[in-house]
C-alpha cells in the first residue's frame, strides 16, 4: 500500500515543524525571577473586597493588598502599629484614640487619614456582610456606626458600648474587615449605595505591599507591587497565584519549578518530597481545632468519670503521626496554638487500661457512642480509629456517616448523640472560641443558641460562662491571659468536649525562595517579605 | 386522493421533513426528561442548599428568610414550573459560592471544554479512522492485534490515572510538553492584557492577537490533556472502524469492484468508506459528546479552566445551581449533537431519508 509511507512522510514534518518552531517556548519552564509564583486551591474566594472576603485565599489576597489600625507581624505574630501610630483607651473603658501614622498614602496616592479611616469602619458595618458581625460585637449598627466611629485629622475615636478588654478590639481590628480602604477613590465607584462593593470584589484600593492586578475566579490572581510601602517595598515585583486544585498535580509543577509555591499539598505529597534538595518544606500551623463532642441530653454524657474515660481512650499523637500524616498536631484545648491564652500542654494520651479503670468507676454498663461523621477520607480515618481504641477499652461505637451540610444540620438540632467536628477561629482574638465552646447562657431548647457549640450540646458550663464573659471584659492583658487558661483547664475536664489537634500546614517552596511567612492560626499570608 | 399539485406522501423531501419535525420533538421531549431528572437530583441529594449558603453561624430567621427565596416552601410540581420556566428563558440560577448567573459562569468556563475536545476528537478521529481501516484490511495481523490491544487500553484505564502518568512521563521527566494549566505562569500573567478575550479559547484568541510565542506554548499545554481525550476517543473509534470496514468488505459490490481490477486503495478508501462514513458518523458524535462531559477529571489534573472543573469545584463545595447549571449545559450540548448527527446521517445515507 502506496498510501502508508505518504502519511507517514507528511506527519512527521508536520510534528517536526511543530516542535522546532515551538522549542524555545516549551523550554520556558522556570518561574520569571520577578514573580512568585505560587500553586493554590482559591475556589473559595467568594469577594477580595476586605469588608466582605472571609475566607482563606481572600484573606491572603486582602492582608498583602490591604493594612488595618492595627497589624500582625507576619514574623513574630505579635500585634504591632498598623496605620494607627499609637492609641489609648480613655478611663471610662468605651472611649479608644488612634493617632494615625503620617505620611502614609495608598495605591492611588491619597494620603491617609483618619477620616478615610472611620469611613472604612463604618462601611464595613453598613454593608453588613459575612465577616461584619466581629465590628458589630462592640455594638456598632449601620444606624449608630457614624457616631460611634469619627476621624478627623491625625486623630480617630472608637466608641464601644461596653468596657471591653482592650486587647478584644485591637485583636478584632487585625481582622481582613477592619481593613482601611481608600474612602475617595471607593466612594466613585459606588454602584446603587452599595458603597462601591461590587467594585472592590475585583479591585484593590488599599496601602498594602500589593495592588490587585487581576482576578480571574477559579483560575488566577495577578499582585503587583506598589512602590513605597510604609513596611519597606516588596522584594518580589509580581504574584501569581494560580488555581491548582489538585495536589499531587502541584506537586509535580513545585517538583517542576513551574511554581515556586505549592499551598495545597496533601500529607502523601509531602512525604513524596522529602529528600529533594530543590524544595523545602515549611511547617505552620493553622487555626482550625479537631475536636469531640457529646450531646448531654444523653445523661451518660453528664458522667465525668465515663467522659475521662473516652479522653484516655484516644490515640491522639498515633492519629497525628499515621493517619493525618502531619495535617494536624495533638493538641488538647480550644484555643489554638498562637491565640492569647492558649495550652500547649497535652495531658492525655492513650492508655487503655486507665480508661478501663475509669470507664467500670464510672458504672455505666456496656455503652454505645453513635459517633455522627461526615463522609470524607480523613474524618473517617480518625473516627475508625477512635472506633477501635475505645472498643479496646471497652466502650462501643457505632459510626453514622453522611454529608457535611446533613450532619451540621442534625448538630444544631441537638439531634446527634456524638460528633466528630473541626472549628475554626472567625477571628485572632480568643474571645472567639472561649464564648462558643464555654459560654452557654440559655441550655433550653427554646434558646436555639445554635452559634454556641455548648448549647448544640445541652452542655450547660455553669460557672464557665461567667469566667468567658469576664475575661472579654479584664483590662489588664497579662490577668486576660491567665483566665482564659483557666477556663480551658476547667473545661477541658469537665465538659462533654473532647479538643484533639490543631491543624498543621505544610507549605512546599522551591529552596530558593526565603522569608515567606503564612501566618500561623492568627494571620494570613505575608508576600511582601518574600525572596527568590 | 391527493390531485397533481400538491406533493405526494412518499416525497422524499417531505419525509425528510417529516422525520426531521418528529426528531425535534423528541429531542424537547427529551431536554424535559433531562431537567426532570436533575431537578429531582436536586431536591434528593442528602445536602441541604439553606445550610449550604449559610453555612455555621446562621440564625434561624436567616433560615427562614433563604427557605422562601429559594422557594423550597411551594409545593414540588410548582418549584418544577418555575425551574423549567427560568431554564427556557437563559436562568440557570444563581452560584451559592460566586452569587454570579451560572449561565454567565458557563459561558465562560464551557469555551475552554469545548477547545480541547474538539482537539481530542480530531485527535481520535486523526488516528482512529486509519487505524481502524488497516486492521480490517489485514485481519488477524500483528497491526491488527496491536491497534485491538491499544484500543483496549484506551477502554480500561481510568482517565484520572492516564492523565497523572502522562504527565509525569511527558512533562515530569521527559518535559516534552507543558504542564498543567493552559500556559507557563509568564504567559499566563500576560494573557489578558495582551490577548482581548474573544472566543475564550486560548489557541483561537491568541492567534487572533498575533502572539505567536504564546500560541506555540499553548499547543504545547493543550497536546497533553488533549491527546488523552483523543486516546479515549480513538480507541472506540478505531473499534467501531473496525467493525464497520470488516463488514463492508465482505459485500458483494466489493468483490465486483476488485474483480473489475480496481485498485485495493481506492476500494477501501472510496468504495467501502463512503458506507462505513455513515454509521461512523453517530460514534463521532457520540464519542465528540462523551468527551465534552468526560473532560471532568481530565480538566481537574491539567489544571484547565473548563466547564468539567468548574462542576466538579461546585460540586465539593455543595454549590447545587452551578453543578446543576453545569449539567443542563453538557445535557443540552449531547441532545444537540445527537440532532446534528441525526440529520448528517439522514444527509449521508439516502435510505435513512
Amino acid at each position: 500500500m502506496t498510501y502508508l509511507p505518504f502519511a507517514r512522510k507528511a506527519g512527521a514534518a508536520v510534528l517536526a515543524a511543530l516542535l522546532l518552531g515551538s522549542a524555545p517556548a516549551a523550554l520556558m519552564a522556570a518561574t520569571p525571577a520577578d514573580t512568585l509564583v505560587i500553586a493554590a486551591a482559591i475556589d473559595d474566594i467568594v469577594s477580595l473586597d476586605p469588608a466582605e472576603a472571609y475566607e482563606f485565599s481572600g484573606l491572603d489576597v486582602v492582608n498583602n493588598t490591604y493594612d488595618g489600625l492595627v497589624e500582625i507581624n507576619p514574623k513574630t505574630l505579635q500585634l504591632e502599629p498598623g496605620l494607627a501610630a499609637s492609641w489609648s483607651v480613655a478611663d471610662d473603658g468605651v472611649t479608644y484614640t488612634f493617632k494615625m501614622k503620617p505620611g502614609i498614602t495608598f495605591s492611588s496616592g491619597n494620603p491617609v487619614t483618619a477620616e478615610a479611616a472611620a469611613w472604612s469602619l463604618q462601611r464595613a458595618v453598613k454593608i453588613n456582610k459575612t465577616p461584619a458581625f466581629i465590628l458589630n460585637q462592640f455594638g456598632w449598627t449601620k444606624d449608630n456606626v457614624d457616631s460611634m466611629i469619627s476621624g478627623k485629622g491625625d486623630t480617630l475615636t472608637i466608641k464601644v458600648d461596653k468596657p471591653f478588654a482592650p486587647t478584644f478590639l485591637y485583636n478584632c481590628l487585625t481582622a481582613g474587615v477592619a481593613s482601611i480602604v481608600d474612602a475617595e477613590t471607593v466612594k466613585t465607584h459606588d454602584a446603587n449605595g452599595d458603597m462601591g462593593n461590587e467594585w472592590l470584589k475585583n479591585n484593590s484600593a488599599g496601602t498594602g505591599a500589593y495592588t490587585l492586578k487581576s482576578f480571574k475566579p477559579n483560575e488566577g490572581i495577578i499582585l503587583e507591587m506598589r512602590p513605597g510601602y510604609w513596611r519597606g517595598d516588596a522584594k518580589i515585583k509580581n504574584v501569581f497565584v494560580q488555581h491548582i486544585p489538585e495536589a499531587a498535580t502541584e506537586r509535580l509543577q513545585l517538583e517542576k519549578g513551574d511554581v515556586d509555591v505549592a499551598r495545597s499539598l496533601t500529607p502523601t505529597d509531602v512525604a513524596g518530597l522529602q529528600g529533594n534538595k530543590d524544595v523545602t518544606i515549611q511547617n505552620d500551623v493553622g487555626g482550625q481545632v479537631y475536636y469531640m463532642a457529646f450531646n448531654q441530653k444523653n445523661e451518660n454524657y453528664k458522667n465525668a468519670k465515663f467522659l475521662d474515660a473516652m479522653r484516655w481512650a484516644i490515640d491522639y499523637q498515633g492519629m497525628a503521626d499515621t493517619i493525618m500524616k502531619g495535617a494536624v498536631i495533638p493538641h488538647q484545648s480550644f484555643l489554638p496554638q498562637g491565640y492569647l491564652g492558649a495550652l500547649d500542654d497535652l495531658p492525655y494520651k492513650l492508655d487503655i487500661p486507665k480508661a478501663k479503670e475509669l470507664l467500670k468507676e464510672s458504672g455505666v454498663k456496656d455503652p454505645v457512642v453513635t459517633i455522627s461523621v461526615r463522609n470524607s477520607a480523613d474524618r473517617m480515618d480518625v473516627a475508625q480509629s477512635i472506633q477501635n481504641t475505645f472498643g479496646q477499652a471497652g466502650i462501643k461505637v457505632d459510626l453514622k456517616v453522611g454529608e457535611g451540610a446533613e450532619q451540621l444540620k442534625e448538630y444544631r438540632a441537638r439531634l446527634h448523640d456524638a460528633t466528630l467536628q473541626t472549628w475554626g477561629p472567625d477571628y485572632p482574638d480568643p474571645n472567639t472560641n472561649s464564648s462558643t465552646f464555654a459560654e452557654n447562657p440559655n441550655n433550653s431548647d427554646e434558646a436555639k443558641a445554635t452559634g454556641y457549640l455548648a448549647w448544640r450540646n445541652a452542655y450547660d458550663p455553669g460557672e464557665l460562662t461567667a469566667m468567658s464573659q469576664a475575661a472579654v471584659m479584664e483590662r489588664d492583658p497579662d490577668k486576660r491571659k491567665a483566665m482564659y487558661e483557666e477556663i480551658e483547664k476547667k473545661h477541658r475536664e469537665t465538659s462533654p468536649f473532647i479538643l484533639m489537634f490543631q491543624q498543621a500546614r505544610q507549605t512546599g517552596v522551591r529552596s530558593n525562595v526565603k522569608d515567606l511567612y503564612t501566618g500561623g492560626a492568627v494571620d494570613a499570608v505575608a508576600y511582601w517579605l518574600a525572596t527568590k | 386522493m391527493a390531485d397533481s399539485s400538491t406533493v405526494p406522501e412518499h416525497h422524499p423531501a417531505l419525509r425528510f421533513f417529516r422525520q426531521s419535525a418528529s426528531t425535534v420533538v423528541s429531542l424537547i421531549i427529551t431536554f424535559l426528561g433531562l431537567l426532570a431528572v436533575t431537578f429531582v437530583i436536586a431536591r434528593i441529594v442528602p445536602t441541604d442548599p439553606v445550610m449550604a449558603i449559610l453555612g455555621e453561624r446562621a440564625t434561624a430567621e436567616q433560615i427562614a428568610t433563604e427557605r422562601t427565596k429559594l422557594g423550597l416552601d411551594d409545593p414540588m410540581w410548582m418549584q418544577f414550573g418555575i425551574y423549567v420556566n427560568d431554564v427556557f428563558h437563559g436562568d440557570l440560577g444563581t452560584s451559592i459560592r460566586t452569587r454570579e448567573p451560572v449561565l454567565k459562569e458557563v459561558g465562560h468556563y464551557f469555551p475552554a471544554t469545548l477547545e480541547l475536545s474538539t482537539l481530542g476528537i480530531l485527535i481520535g478521529i486523526v488516528i482512529g479512522v486509519p487505524a481502524g481501516v488497516l486492521s480490517a484490511t489485514k485481519p488477524g495481523s500483528l497491526l491488527d492485534q496491536a491497534v485491538r490491544l491499544i484500543g483496549l487500553m484506551g477502554y480500561s484505564m481510568p482517565v484520572f490515572w492516564l492523565g497523572l502518568m502522562g504527565l509525569l512521563l511527558f512533562y515530569g521527566h521527559l518535559g516534552w510538553v507543558g504542564g498543567p494549566g493552559r500556559l507557563d505562569s509568564t504567559y499566563d500573567m500576560m494573557l489578558d492584557f495582551k490577548v482581548p478575550a474573544v472566543t475564550h479559547m486560548i489557541l483561537i484568541d491568541t492567534a487572533l492577537a498575533g502572539e505567536w510565542d504564546m500560541f506555540r506554548n499553548a499547543i504545547f499545554h493543550i497536546i497533553l490533556p488533549a491527546s488523552i481525550l483523543g486516546y479515549l476517543s480513538m480507541a472506540y473509534i478505531s473499534r467501531m472502524t473496525r467493525s464497520f470496514m470488516l463488514n463492508e468488505l465482505g459485500q458483494e459490490y466489493i468483490t465486483t469492484a476488485r474483480v473489475k481490477g480496481m485498485p485495493e486503495r481506492r476500494v477501501v478508501w472510496v468504495h467501502a468508506m463512503r458506507n462505513v462514513a455513515v454509521p461512523l458518523i453517530t460514534v463521532i458524535a457520540l464519542s465528540y459528546a462523551s468527551l465534552l462531559e468526560g473532560a471532568v477529571l481530565t480538566e481537574t489534573i491539567f489544571a484547565w479552566p473548563g466547564l468539567g472543573r468548574y462542576i466538579t469545584d461546585a460540586l465539593m463545595i455543595n454549590d447545587m445551581p452551578a453543578v446543576l447549571g453545569g449539567t443542563v449545559v453538557v445535557g443540552a450540548v449531547y441532545i444537540g449533537i445527537n440532532m446534528v448527527s441525526d440529520f448528517l446521517y439522514r444527509l449521508a445515507d439516502p435510505r435513512a431519508r
